[in-house]
């Protein structure tokens, strides 16, 4: 990979500083970004890891039953620390890439870099979490804007992440076998005004909501109330490990064993 | 050039690298400790796997710069001063976990991680933990039996 300036600032003021300078990029744990340099497809002026900087690591709970999950926090970390007050959300980190993976990429990394295939945009749409920036909050429904693409401006950093924790929910994942990425994922979240039903790995544009799966199980929380219902319409990625077709049906399938598993 | 001093396998040692430089290499070639393998260098094989402050990282994904000031455990901090080797690599012997051994670096390193996070894994604990980690040889169930019986389980009944 081409050389960079490297710094690594101990305080989200000190990185927000950093991020000024020209051709700054934010890294977080570097599993994708540092096999992404590597093959030369980024060639950041400099890196300001965010690794250092404690105040946005580790998971905690305020009183209005939100769950907020600092920016530099692990897979790993995620896993470990969110398993009792957010199962479903510690699952999911539970099982992004391999153990070593889960140890350095964070959910802020995954989130600002969104992956079409990745697993934490399902959960952070899937939720109606609001991600937290050093200037703004803004909310998943508006953040995701598109393949690899989202709201935040070019110096902005994402320092938490507030998930509003569900009564139950759910993540099924499909897993392409090599990459370890979703060949199709689906987030399931039963609140109580509403369930939100988010897939990853299906679309061109990325994570999406399925709306009439969620007006279906609003009504009717069960398998039953999805399984009468066509495939999503869309822009469904095809490539050697599976049609548009094909995804789209996993779509319904995979939703259904959500629902089951949240108990639907 | 940025000067790098980690605690290596107890050790405090320091090299000078670039920003660019990967642990992995600043440990081979800047340090000499040729134990830890590069086989892809994509982070996919899980030949470089080494401890750092004690959890298990793929060391050509991780900038040898953010390893400053970090306890750093390589595969050659396992065998004991006189040779002799840990439970894990005496297990990886005993029950052919190895046949030309580029793997089994990173192997033995993520099985001394899955056991000190669960101490008594079933097989298929064994087998979801190293999934990052890839051996083109043994067909794995050598590599599995060895880190149940390091672990001090019966092999013959837990592969059943």
């Amino acid at each position: 990979m081409y050389n960079f300036e490297f710094s690594k600032p101990e305080t989200i003021q000190d990185a927000v500083e950093a991020m000024k300078s020209d051709g700054a990029q934010a890294l977080g744990g570097g599993q994708t970004l540092l096999p992404t340099m590597k093959q030369r497809l980024a060639s950041p002026e400099s890196l300001v890891s965010l690794c250092g900087v404690a105040e946005m690591v580790g998971v905690c709970e305020d009183d209005a039953g939100n769950l907020s999950v600092g920016g530099a926090t692990s897979h790993a970390q995620v896993a470990d620390q969110a398993a009792k007050s957010y199962p479903a959300l510690a699952a999911l980190a539970a099982n992004i890439g391999d153990p070593a993976v889960r140890n350095r990429g964070t959910i802020g990394g995954s989130l600002a870099n969104n992956d079409p295939a990745a697993c934490y945009p399902a959960a952070a749409l899937g939720s109606g979490a609001s991600i937290i920036t050093n200037t703004r909050e803004i909310a998943a429904d508006d953040y995701f804007t598109g393949m690899f693409e989202t709201a935040l401006a070019e110096d902005e950093i994402i320092t938490s992440v507030r998930f509003p924790v569900p009564q139950a929910a759910n993540y099924q994942k499909f897993d392409q076998p090599a990459s370890r990425f979703a060949l199709v994922g689906v987030f399931v979240a039963k609140y109580a005004d509403g369930v939100r039903v988010a897939v990853t790995g299906a679309s061109n544009g990325g994570v999406f909501r399925w709306s009439e799966a969620e007006a279906a199980l609003g009504g009717d929380f069960s398998a039953a109330a999805v399984s009468g219902l066509g495939a999503p319409s869309g822009d469904m990625i095809e490539d050697l490990h599976g049609s548009g077709a094909y995804r789209a049906h996993l779509v319904g399938v995979l939703t259904r064993r959500a629902v089951e598993a949240c108990g639907g | 050039m940025p000067n790098v001093t980690m605690t290596i396998n107890g050790r405090e040692m320091s090299t000078e690298v670039e920003n660019r430089t990967l642990l992995s290499t600043a440990l081979r070639e800047g340090l000499k400790l040729t134990g830890t393998h590069i086989g892809c260098d994509t982070s996919q094989c899980g030949a470089c796997v080494v401890h750092v402050d004690g959890v298990a990282v793929k060391s050509c994904s991780m900038l040898a710069v953010e390893a400053d000031g970090a306890t750093v455990d390589t595969i050659e901090g396992q065998a004991s001063p006189d040779g002799s080797l840990n439970v894990i690599q005496q297990a990886f012997q005993d029950h052919h976990g190895l046949q030309c051994g580029f793997c089994t670096p990173g192997m033995v390193m993520s099985a001394s991680a899955l056991l000190k996070e669960n101490p008594k894994p079933t097989e298929q604990e064994v087998r979801d933990y190293l999934e990052g980690n890839i051996c083109r040889c043994t067909g794995y169930q050598g590599i599995v039996n060895a880190i149940l019986a390091a672990s001090g389980q019966d092999v013959a009944i837990a592969a059943e």
